[in-house]
């Protein structure tokens, strides 16, 4: 079957421009060659590990029908996806990880890196991934960017490459921007900055997210938008920045500003959606949640900018044999349009953008990604109404959203300082 | 050589007897403790553990805590011991009171028996459910504010109601009544009534006989009670998170999150101190009944 000759060594060309030139070629040269794997020994069963985002019953039946190979999903919560990538490789035989928990599992050495020549669509990914741009325009790069780690200098490295190579660390599956919610009935004003939330305006009525790493990046948000303190970094803070940062919250939780801190998307629709909380964090489909229940609420985009976050797929080193191969398809049918096209009805991004344009309605590709008023109404993928016609995407446009990312999704240098002041934090 | 081996046998029957208990012990209770104990020791890095012996964890958690102002460690204890404390009382005199009325005030058994029924029946359902069914009762929208809105009682909602220590104790007290009000109980079962009947006859008022009869005479389903109740608030994360909307601090918590951004030897240390901890309140309850002798 593996009749290419991979080298497995970092290609030596001397400028960036000529490596990805190379391996332009040799992914297409890939793409005739590596069409269908066989699967006649009997069926294949995938171990699927990773947060419930992509894990829709919808895509492991079609995965089925398509490629014949049965994903057996693993829910897990973020924290555990780092925990099982570091602990127990063997437990699992592909890994959605976002981009930020690579930073913890790659030194571990349990993932390795993907052969981008195997990578059918490899050329047409967003350059949002690749070179950390949108239609020719740098976007925010603070933080753990998807750019800064998705290369491996080699097949088993444990560090990151600065520079493209052929060994990519995720494919990247589904990603977005994400901002503060609020509900617009109770507010009454326009909202414009992540300032607001820590305006005592809004005090008994405010919340963030208690995931330390997601949680401090909104704080830090809030706080360089009330021009407090301007971070070199928001996604990896010194020492001190982190403490003004944890005083500055904890001045605002001593006075009251917030009603209480949110763990999971559930309890994030309920505080909004019963009026507990007026203006927090928030991600996209819970917003859509919201509203789903006739309650008015608004992804509100501001003028700092979003707070991104990319999840991708990673192969773990026990990986051999039948269950590569059949990795590497499904993970060249993931970008091939249906699963894309599946992943933007509900909000979310997806990697290759040509081929789910393909597979969507050009009334769905005008709402989502365009940004448009909606031409008739918008259902999810099972059937449900998310938005009337007329209506129009908060934010806007793919452009106009991902192009305003300020930060991405981050593990510090200083993670472990700062989990001890968060524990701090949530003591005072 | 049989029969050697039969004489054997019969010298040792009560280490046999206890062999079984004592292997499944050692294997799930005492070697997951002392490798806790091991791992408290070792150091770590993001992504791995580092055998060694070092004090860095337990140095970590005291950080500060010399100074005159609370450090974390401490200040998270006497929130997670008051919140403790405040469930014991309440747990116990609702138990006690649910117990007695069992005990002594029913008359017939199979009134008994139907009542102590009726008791157990919340268990039937998920502790997680009947913990977040509060929520929608308590909230600033929720069934409490509207009556005492709509009663005229307060103009504004209720804050305080809801993701307060309040709305924690008051969680924690129904889940774990129950495991107060079944022990005593049953040591008040056990109760011979002629004691009580001695009591009056010897002048005792009410108040005298439950105080110097029936309560000295409950003492070990109190302390039993004491001990589930206990035990469970002071590891809890769970509860005291969605109900005191994830700002108070717990134990439980801290290690919670420790263990997530895979911090074990921290957690590891954690729940060293916890447990000691625990384990002499326990100490302290048993010294006040011996247990065994009672039961």
């Amino acid at each position: 079957m593996n009749v290419r000759s991979t080298p497995h060594e970092e290609p030596k060309m001397s400028t960036d421009l000529s490596r990805r030139g190379l391996l332009l070629g040799t992914a297409a040269a890939a793409a005739t060659l590596a069409a269908p794997a066989v699967h006649a020994q009997g069926a294949i069963v995938l171990r699927y590990c990773g947060t419930a985002v992509n894990q829709h019953s919808g895509i492991k039946e079609k995965v089925k029908e398509d490629l014949g190979i049965t994903l057996e999903y693993m829910p897990v919560t973020s924290d555990d996806v780092v925990r099982r990538a570091v602990t127990q490789p063997n437990s699992f035989d592909i890994l959605d990880a976002e981009y930020w928990m690579l930073k913890k599992i790659i030194p571990s050495g349990n993932l390795v890196g993907m052969d981008a020549n195997r990578i059918t669509m490899f050329q047409d990914i967003t350059p949002v991934f690749t070179k950390g741009e949108i239609a020719g325009r740098k976007i925010g790069d603070q933080g753990t960017a998807p750019r800064k780690v998705s290369y491996l200098p080699s097949r088993e490295a444990r560090s990151f490459s600065a520079t493209p190579t052929q060994w990519l660390t995720l494919i990247p599956t589904v990603y977005n921007a994400d901002t503060l919610g609020i509900r617009p009935d109770k507010i009454n004003r326009p909202i414009d900055s992540w300032a607001e939330l820590l305006n005592p305006e809004f005090k008994g009525k405010a919340s963030i997210l208690n995931i330390p790493s997601i949680g401090i990046m909104d704080a830090a948000m809030a706080i360089e938008a009330s021009g407090r303190h301007k971070y070199a970094d928001k996604g990896n803070m010194t020492r001190a920045e982190i403490d003004i940062t944890m005083r500055i919250m904890t001045e605002a939780k001593r006075a009251g500003q917030f009603r209480a801190f949110w763990k999971d998307f559930n309890e994030s629709v309920n505080l909004m959606a019963s009026g507990e909380t007026v203006i927090q964090s928030m991600w996209s489909p819970a917003v859509t949640k919201v509203r789903s229940m006739g309650v008015p609420c608004i992804y509100q985009p501001l003028k700092e900018g979003y707070r991104a976050w990319a999840a991708g797929f990673g192969l773990p080193k026990t990986l051999t044999g039948r269950k590569l191969e059949a990795t590497y398809d499904f993970i060249n049918w993931f970008l091939s349009g249906w699963a894309g096209a599946f992943l933007n009805r509900q909000g979310y991004y997806s990697a290759v953008l040509s081929t789910a344009q393909a597979k969507m309605q050009p009334y769905e590709w005008d709402f989502w990604m365009l940004g448009k008023p909606a031409a008739q109404d918008i259902k999810a993928p099972d059937g449900t109404v998310l938005e009337k016609a007329g209506s129009i995407r908060d934010g806007g446009s793919y452009e106009a959203r991902m192009g305003a990312v300020a930060c991405w999704n981050a593990v510090m240098d200083e993670n472990d300082y700062m989990v001890r002041k968060w524990n701090e934090f949530i003591a005072a | 050589m049989l029969q050697r081996a039969r004489h054997w046998c019969q010298g040792h029957a009560a280490l046999l007897q206890a062999a079984p208990l004592a292997l499944v012990l050692a294997l799930f209770f005492v070697l997951p403790l002392l490798a806790t104990a091991v791992v408290s020791l070792w150091d770590y890095t993001e992504y791995s553990l580092v055998p060694d012996v070092t004090a860095r964890n337990y140095r970590e958690m005291f950080e500060g805590c010399a100074s005159l102002t609370l450090c974390t460690t401490f200040r998270t204890y006497l929130s997670t011991l008051k919140l403790c404390l405040l469930v014991w009382v309440f747990t116990l005199t609702i138990g006690f009171t649910v117990a007695y009325f069992l005990a002594f005030m029913v008359r017939t058994e199979a009134m008994r028996t139907v009542l102590f029924l009726l008791c157990t029946a919340p268990f039937l359902t998920s502790n997680v459910i009947r913990m977040i069914s509060w929520i929608p009762l308590l909230g600033r929208e929720g069934v409490a504010n509207r009556a005492l809105q709509s009663l005229g009682i307060v103009s504004q909602p209720v804050e305080w109601l809801l993701f307060s220590e309040f709305s924690v104790v008051l969680a924690f007290v129904h889940l774990y009544t129950l495991f107060v009000t079944v022990p005593v109980f049953n040591s008040l079962m056990r109760i011979d009534r002629r004691l009580l009947e001695a009591a009056r006859d010897a002048g005792a008022t009410g108040w005298q006989t439950l105080w110097h009869v029936v309560v000295p005479l409950a003492k070990p389903g109190i302390v039993i009670g004491s001990i589930f109740v206990i035990v469970l608030v002071m590891g809890d994360f769970v509860t005291i998170g969605v109900m005191g909307g994830q700002q108070i601090a717990s134990v439980g918590k801290v290690i919670q999150v420790q263990m997530s951004y895979l911090q074990f030897p921290a957690a590891a240390a954690q729940a060293m101190v916890l447990l000691a901890l625990v384990l002499g309140m326990i100490v302290a309850l048993t010294k006040l009944v011996d247990i065994r002798r009672e039961l």
